[in-house]
């Protein structure tokens, strides 16, 4: 066991590292850089570019250019091209304010996906199956930002709920509870929106899990030897069907960088997403490899802590 | 309980035995996709969509009726079923004199843009998935069949994974969006790069198909034969592995024209001369008190066929399913 966690974390380091140095590369090797975000601003001599150039080590051959941004990322120092903040406190910042919305969004999804999914198994071929498969399809194939500006002009017309942003702009003299409030209303509909996607995949993806587990013998036996109906369904049946969503976890975090990018985008979101995209319009290279390179680490981690909880929830398993 | 053994049980074997014998594995599919009503209504949908496209392009690029560049400022912003202006000139006024879908913020028509766009949306579609089905079936095909050959310290097998893994490590939209709006803005960068990034869940269906094949005795018929090893797995194996390939390929096709409406969104898609459906959406979202219809008809084109897409994608699969046939 330890043995196997132990070499698995080296292997995960190793890629870890490729994905960097391959990050690296990319971002690099394409054409645009820092120094050509605004061409046309007269104040910018050649002489600046040299120096601005010199500045960033972008003259430097690229695995020195790696190096230093390593040193620096780990010593923490990293500064970002764009304002010379540094870049970790920077992202931490945007963590903590897309930490609200990925949390409400996973709440949602999970809370929702499951009965319905699982109430769609049972009524295989029913109406409720039938059309609960239609929605979720539907759900997956609308563009994501078509939807939510729909659901915007929808809800700020009907409901009053604020849409944009994290607060009411002249709030900060309010109680307490109100700013609360306020901060709960904004996160409604943006962590909705991006909780349907979700919502529609997990809910498929339950229904095919307990469609398997209804088929096999054990629940033919419980069913055989005169249990309730829902005590099969929920408790021989449901039990088994869950193993494979202990791995599911460890998928989730990644989701926090990659999906927020257009959801943080259309409600003006100060998060993680967003700070990826200014970034890239910037040609900000330290926040965008140390956002990738957390995305990656993120990942592998997830896919880690997802390997063990399987080996703990499944006695069939045994990690070598 | 399989077919076979269902009928013997109704009392009715020779009826199982023809069934066995004379149904090929397409038939097989075909019957068993048939029965999907929604799959079939988005066959039908993408049947249509495909003449649309292919006769889009041909109407868009030789009769200036369709030119979808056709700038009349005279007639910007009128609504679908709208007449046209007298002062527009005679020989680019739409057909029969209305504009079907209306006109955008230059007054150009929209159902031309639109059928411009359709050709253009679908061809990043199948390009980008072409591109990843290709890299796809090579890599999974190499390490399914060359994976005990040794380089060096490791196996093909392990290189090829390995690197698939650090692949699905990089967020796949925020590397998109990175290598798109870093790269001069142009379609083909888009395409390639879709392509580029969204192989790796086919080199790893194909890698499992082809260990699978590997021991088969129709493979190993072949090896004793003694025919090139290119012909044995490009005749003999892809054909067999290429059933779970087409349905996440139907699918990535339907996540590709996503993909690009959302930079189009972002500002990183298609650039102006080519109209995609994405582009003429994240266009029309700034007139969607002004003009709904320039918003709400890209939206619900983009929907209805990436639906489709995702429709025949699920209903293939559902087919192809082992352990669904038996129902």
């Amino acid at each position: 066991m330890w043995s196997y966690i132990l070499r698995n974390l080296l292997q995960r380091l190793v890629l870890l590292f490729i994905v960097s140095v391959i990050a690296h590369g990319v971002v690099h090797l394409a054409p645009g850089e820092p120094t050509q975000v605004d061409p046309s601003n007269p104040r910018m001599k050649p002489e600046d570019i040299v120096k601005i150039r010199k500045a960033f080590h972008l003259d430097e051959p690229l695995h020195l250019q790696y190096a230093y941004w390593m040193r620096d990322l780990l010593s923490g120092e990293l500064k970002s091209f764009k304002d010379s903040q540094p870049v970790l406190p920077k992202i931490w910042d945007r963590f903590l304010n897309s930490l609200p919305l990925f949390i409400l969004a996973t709440i949602i999804v999970w809370t929702l996906s499951f009965p319905t999914g699982i109430k769609a198994a049972i009524r295989r071929g029913s109406i409720y199956d039938r059309s609960t498969a239609f929605i979720a399809y539907t759900l997956i194939s609308v563009p994501g930002f078509f939807l939510s500006y729909l659901a915007i002009l929808w809800v700020v017309a009907v409901l009053g709920v604020p849409v944009i942003g994290m607060r009411t702009f002249g709030m900060e003299d309010a109680m307490p509870w109100f700013q609360g409030m306020d901060r709960i209303w904004h996160l409604v509909i943006p962590s909705l929106m991006s909780a349907l996607g979700g919502i529609a995949v997990l809910s498929r993806y339950v229904r095919s899990q307990m469609l398997e587990v209804i088929g096999q013998d054990y629940v033919r036996t419980a069913r055989a030897k005169g249990l309730p109906e829902d005590q099969v369904i929920y408790h021989h049946a449901l039990r088994n069907a869950l193993l494979p969503f202990v791995t599911m976890f460890g998928f989730l975090l990644p989701g926090l960088i990659g999906g927020s990018v257009i959801f943080e985008q259309i409600f003006a979101w100060p998060g993680l997403g967003r700070l990826g995209y200014d970034a890239i319009l910037s040609r900000d290279f330290p926040v965008i490899l140390t956002i990738n390179f957390i995305a990656a680490a993120l990942t592998l981690a997830g896919t880690f802590v997802s390997d063990l909880l399987y080996a703990v929830a499944d006695p069939r398993i045994r990690l070598h | 309980m399989g077919e076979a053994e269902k009928n013997r049980h109704n009392g009715s074997p020779d009826r199982a035995a023809q069934a066995v014998i004379y149904e090929t594995p397409f038939d097989e599919f075909w019957r068993l996709f048939k029965r999907d009503r929604l799959a079939m209504v988005g066959l039908v949908v993408l049947v249509l969509l495909l003449f649309m496209a292919v006769a889009g392009k041909a109407l868009t690029e030789w009769w200036v009726v369709f030119d979808p560049s056709t700038v009349n400022l005279v007639d910007k912003f009128k609504s679908p079923l709208s007449q046209v202006s007298t002062l527009v000139p005679v020989d680019t006024r739409p057909l029969l004199g209305v504009y079907i879908l209306g006109t955008d913020e230059l007054g150009r028509d929209v159902f031309a843009r639109m059928l411009q766009g359709s050709f253009v949306s679908l061809s990043i579609g199948f390009i980008a998935v072409g591109i990843s089905v290709f890299i796809g079936i090579l890599l999974g095909g190499l390490a399914g069949y060359y994976g005990k050959l040794r380089l060096g310290i490791m196996t093909v097998d392990t290189l090829i994974m390995r690197f698939t893994d650090v692949m699905l490590c990089f967020p796949t939209f925020f590397l998109i969006l990175t290598v798109v709006a870093l790269l001069p803005p142009s379609i083909y960068n888009i395409m390639i790069v879709i392509g580029v990034t969204s192989w790796m869940g086919t080199a790893r269906f194909v890698r499992a198909e082809f260990l699978a094949l590997r021991e088969q005795d129709f493979v190993v018929a072949a090896q004793a034969m003694g025919l090139p090893e290119r012909r044995i797995i490009f005749l003999h194996m892809v054909p067999n592995a290429i059933a779970p390939v087409l349905v996440s390929a139907t699918i990535g096709v339907a996540t590709a024209i996503l993909t690009e409406s959302a930079l189009s969104f972002l500002g990183f898609g298609v650039q102006p001369p080519f109209a995609t459906w994405g582009n003429i959406l994240s266009d029309g979202k700034g007139f969607i008190f002004d003009a709904p219809w320039l918003f709400f008809i890209p939206g619900l084109a983009i929907l209805v066929v990436v639906l489709a897409f995702n429709l025949v994608g699920e209903g293939m699969r559902e087919a192809l399913n082992p352990k669904l046939r038996q129902r």
